[in-house]
């Protein structure tokens, strides 16, 4: 799922400066499940808000409301009424929650306040750990089902490389904390599934016009569409 | 500042601190009387937001009072009850408002002493802090936290699931705030196993 986590409370202040009426808005799916951005968090968010609001002696109005998904035009119809009584909105769903918010609601200001950081899987309850990059072109079949474009600091297709020390990678965390090298985790998966021989072939370069390289990506499946 | 009579919030598990309240009363025991309780089926039913909402309608202060750490009737209840009281140590800072605010104590149903004492103990650390700077007149930080307790939120995005299209307009105005006091709304019934699941699933 898409995991994001809500900006510092001081950032958050700084974009509606000035602002005297403002809605939180939260999203009810992927930053509901990693916990930032659900109605339960907006509500806290629009809360402290009103709370600094009164202690620092300024007027404003804040009330929170949620979507069941922020990145449905649908879902968004839903809290249009809400939406439409302020002028300000701050999104807490992840950047395309934000953005069709923003497109929804043209004459409204909407405001981000998360920042969307990953495609990550819950490893334990509280923990997510990032696991797709969204390159286009997947080649998880060669490796084991372990990626190397986020999993690898270097997003190496062909690895691992000299900075692999003990199955541990020579970058570490922004906590300073180990990570696993993928490319031993590639290889030790290959080997038990008798694959080995796959760390041999050489990867060409990647195609990265199918990543974010190429401009922005457009889907369309025309069977599918509306007729 | 001592001169004020502080309002506190005080989040009671039915298990242990709500039955060292009793016994104090039986006890005759002296506390201040500057504490409201909410009855909880088990402190890990807390959530952030109702201490906050105390806050907001101007309590001067709110503590959790679980059972003894690793004495849960739910087993952990009281743990996550604790991370959840730090957790709103830390949005006050950010908001410039005391941590020192809220509080997690623990205390057996035997402890009256012990719960007169907290009660005494916290209520001369509020007044040391002094008044909650949102204080107003008019507000009722008890029904505000009971309110919060009893899940009264200002719109409710999952009744627009189960509600009809047609219906759904006339429903998203429609969520009524329960009768001032009303101790149903907050008194949870102790044996309701969804209530604690939900403490307990964050």
């Amino acid at each position: 799922m898409i995991t994001a986590e809500r900006k510092p409370f001081d950032e958050i202040l700084a974009l509606i400066e000035g602002r005297e009426k403002v809605l939180v808005a939260g999203c009810e799916t992927c930053v509901a499940v990693c916990l930032t951005g659900g109605e339960k968090e907006a509500e806290i968010l629009a809360s402290e808000l009103r709370m600094k609001a009164q202690a620092d002696g300024r007027e404003l109005t804040c009330e929170h409301t949620a979507a069941i998904r922020q990145c449905e035009w649908e879902y968004l119809d839903m809290i249009a009424d809400k939406v439409a009584e302020y002028p300000v909105v701050l999104s807490m769903a992840c950047g395309i929650g934000i953005q069709s918010m923003a497109e929804k609601f043209a004459d409204t200001l909407v405001l981000p306040a998360v920042n969307t950081n990953m495609l990550g899987m819950p490893q334990e309850h509280a923990v997510w750990l990032e696991r797709c990059g969204a390159c286009g072109d997947c080649v998880l079949g060669a490796t084991g089902g372990i990626c190397p474009i986020v999993r690898c600091s270097k997003s190496l297709l062909n690895g691992p490389c000299g900075g692999s020390h003990g199955g541990k990678c020579e970058v570490t965390g922004p906590n300073n904390e180990e990570i696993d090298c993928a490319w031993q985790l590639i290889y030790d998966k290959l080997y038990a599934q008798g694959r080995e021989d796959l760390i041999l072939a050489i990867t060409p370069p990647k195609d990265w016009s199918k990543s974010n390289s190429g401009g922005p990506r457009k889907m369309v499946r025309e069977e599918a569409k509306p007729v | 500042m001592t001169d004020f009579t502080p309002e506190i919030i005080v989040f009671a598990c039915h298990y242990c601190a709500y039955a060292a309240a009793d016994l104090a009363g039986g006890m005759r025991l002296q506390y201040p009387p500057t504490i409201r309780i909410i009855k909880l089926p088990c402190t890990g039913k807390l959530e952030v937001i109702h201490i906050l909402k105390a806050l907001e309608a101007g309590a001067d202060g709110v503590y959790a009072a679980g059972c003894m750490e690793g004495e849960c009737h739910y087993l952990k209840g009281n743990l996550w009850a604790r991370k959840r009281i730090g957790y709103v140590k830390t949005l006050l800072t950010e908001m410039g408002i005391e941590p020192e605010r809220v509080e997690m104590y623990n205390m057996s149903s035997a402890m009256g002493p012990r719960f007169a004492e907290v009660a005494t103990e916290f209520t001369e650390r509020i007044k040391g802090l002094g008044p909650n700077p949102l204080r107003r007149d008019g507000t009722s930080p008890a029904e505000a936290a009971q309110a919060a307790v009893a899940g009264v939120t200002g719109t409710p995005p999952h009744d627009q699931r189960a509600v009809p299209a047609a219906e759904r307009s006339a429903a998203a105005t429609t969520h009524t705030a329960p009768a001032a006091g009303d101790p149903v709304a907050a008194t949870t019934h102790p044996t309701d196993a969804n209530t604690v699941e939900e403490g307990q699933a964050q």
